[in-house]
């Protein structure tokens, strides 16, 4: 994907892996297309965002499980005034917060691909579209989301 | 909870005060200057010696430190100190109740909880500057777009209003309600400065659902009040303000990253408020004026279902202005203004205007007020809650 067909444009901060390592497995996945999210090898509890240890059987067998990259839009807001720079003419933009319901409902949040005004809501079903920045110091991949049928 | 373990009754606000409220950016003096001004005005109030104090309750990262505060006030001894941890102002009625908690246990005699804060000279929180990588909950966020306050909060209030059908309008009285107290409150930085209805529809978006009205704004200023035991309170004045519950928390996971808390469409109050009443040994309908921390309105919304003042059911038609407004409102909110448009003093001037309607002391003012409700941080992830009362509330 060229830097034209992001959603934001650039300048704002690029997510990096923690430096304890705790998500560096997801953020290597985004950048193969694929999307990983935490899964408890003892218990089978799903969890996100990532923790050191399983918040259903405070084991600390954790794994990591590729999902279908399909959720469901669980919340939305639509910013139009600009809080960095790099946003100065970037609103309206939409911001979702999607479920994964055959990931235990976790929830991911991701930008609206496409018309910031386009018709959607709440229970509409979405994919993600993996979104790179190979021309980052770093390169890296965020997920985003696109509306389904 | 037993009787033997609460600091209902025994704990009493003695002295309010706040410094100048400004515009941000628009302040003379310095953070630390503007504390001192409040911590003096509410020392004056009380009508106590600064060097009496002997501890001191803060929350949200306060950059004023106990020891500083100590040597500028002439404090004999510095006996406590505590911070509240919790993003946001969710600490602000925690605070009042560190500082109870530390008098009943007999740490301390003589107690300021304070907030100070200048947003023209430490930064804006409606803006989020860098462009250098970041990690952590930050990275499933920001790059995305949702850096603010703002952005944080209002997918929640989005997924509320779906769930269960309640109306924008419930917002939109909430802010005109605290502009229209304000009105009357010379302290107030929107004083002189009235919303209509037209104005606030007309408003620019910040982020739907949030319109320009619906959020708090950014000032310099400061706040402070001394609490002392009950036995003391009753010696220093007539009209002692008893601390009748205060309570704190953050419901499960309420800390999970980028919006995974485990319920939700939540304010984080259900169990607070719960809580709250029972230490109170009171209700909802026991309480005649309610000050309710505005970050956004739609966190006022959540915090007013979740203590009970009404219910997602009849929000529509229990939050209109004419049920908001003081005198005569079933249901008086924000009567300083609040947040929104008296200061963004991080939900301690919501503590004040508490004090003050069971003194029979503000601007707008609820006719024989004897219990008042101060609530802070709707949606951050340790929320606190606050109930206050005369003697006659106190049984």
């Amino acid at each position: 994907m060229t830097e034209r067909n992001h959603v934001l444009p650039p300048g704002l901060p690029a997510p990096a892996p923690m430096r304890d390592g705790l998500d560096a497995p997801f953020w290597a996945a985004t950048r193969r297309h694929e999307l990983v999210v935490q899964r408890c090898n003892g218990c089978g509890g799903w969890q996100w965002g990532p923790e050191w240890n399983c918040h259903h059987c405070l084991g600390f067998d954790i794994g990591w499980t590729e999902v279908e990259a399909t959720g469901v839009i669980y919340s939305w807001e639509r910013p139009w005034y600009p809080v960095h720079r790099a946003l100065a003419e970037a609103g309206p933009y939409v911001v979702l917060l999607v479920e994964l319901p055959h990931a235990g409902g976790v929830r991911m949040v991701g930008n609206l691909v496409g018309d910031p005004l386009q018709p959607f809501q709440i229970g509409d079903r979405v994919r993600a579209v993996f979104e790179d920045h190979d021309d980052a110091d770093t390169p890296f991949t965020l997920v985003q989301w696109e509306r389904m049928g | 909870m037993g009787n033997d373990l609460t600091v209902r009754g025994r704990v009493a606000v003695v002295g309010v005060g706040e410094s100048t409220y400004y515009k941000r950016g628009q302040s003379p003096d310095p953070e630390f200057v503007l504390l001192l001004k409040a911590i003096l005005a509410a020392c004056a109030d009380a009508g106590i010696a600064p060097s009496q104090i002997d501890g001191f309750c803060s929350y949200s990262n306060d950059r004023n430190d106990p020891p500083r505060l100590a040597a500028a006030l002439g404090l004999r001894e510095l006996r406590f100190s505590n911070m509240q941890w919790t993003s946001g102002g969710g600490g602000a009625a925690g605070a009042v109740g560190n500082a109870a908690a530390a008098i009943v246990a007999g740490n301390a005699e003589c107690v300021v909880a304070f907030r100070s804060l200048a947003q023209g000279q430490f930064g804006r929180f409606g803006q989020g500057g860098g462009s250098r990588p970041i990690s952590g909950e930050y990275a499933y966020q920001i790059p995305y777009g949702k850096i603010s306050p703002a952005q944080s909060y209002a997918m929640r209030t989005t997924r509320v209003l779906w769930e269960h059908g309640i109306s924008r309008d419930t917002m939109k009285a909430i802010a005109l309600a605290a502009y229209h107290h304000a009105q009357n409150n010379p302290r107030a930085v929107m004083y002189g400065r009235p919303l209509t209805p037209e104005a606030y529809d007309e408003s620019r978006w910040i982020v739907e659902p949030y319109r320009l009205f619906d959020c708090c704004q950014e000032n310099d200023g400061a706040a402070a009040v001394v609490l002392m035991s009950a036995e003391r309170a009753r010696e220093l004045r007539v009209d002692p303000v008893y601390v009748l519950g205060a309570q704190q928390g953050g419901p499960r996971r309420s800390g999970a990253w980028a919006d995974n808390n485990t319920d939700y469409a939540t304010s984080s109050f259900k169990h607070v408020a719960e809580r709250l009443f029972a230490q109170a040994q009171l209700g909802p309908a026991d309480v005649d004026v309610v000050q309710s921390y505005e970050n956004f309105t739609g966190g006022v919304l959540m915090s007013l279902i979740e203590h009970g003042f009404c219910t997602y059911e009849n929000a529509n038609e229990v939050l209109t202005f004419d049920n908001l407004v003081a005198p005569k409102g079933r249901l008086p909110l924000n009567t300083s203004g609040g947040n929104l448009a008296e200061c963004y003093m991080h939900g301690l001037g919501l503590v004040i205007e508490a004090v003050r309607q069971i003194r029979g002391e503000s601007s707008n003012q609820v006719p024989g007020a004897k219990v008042a409700l101060a609530s802070a941080g709707p949606m951050v992830p340790v929320v606190s809650s606050l109930i206050v009362g005369n003697g006659e509330a106190l049984g």
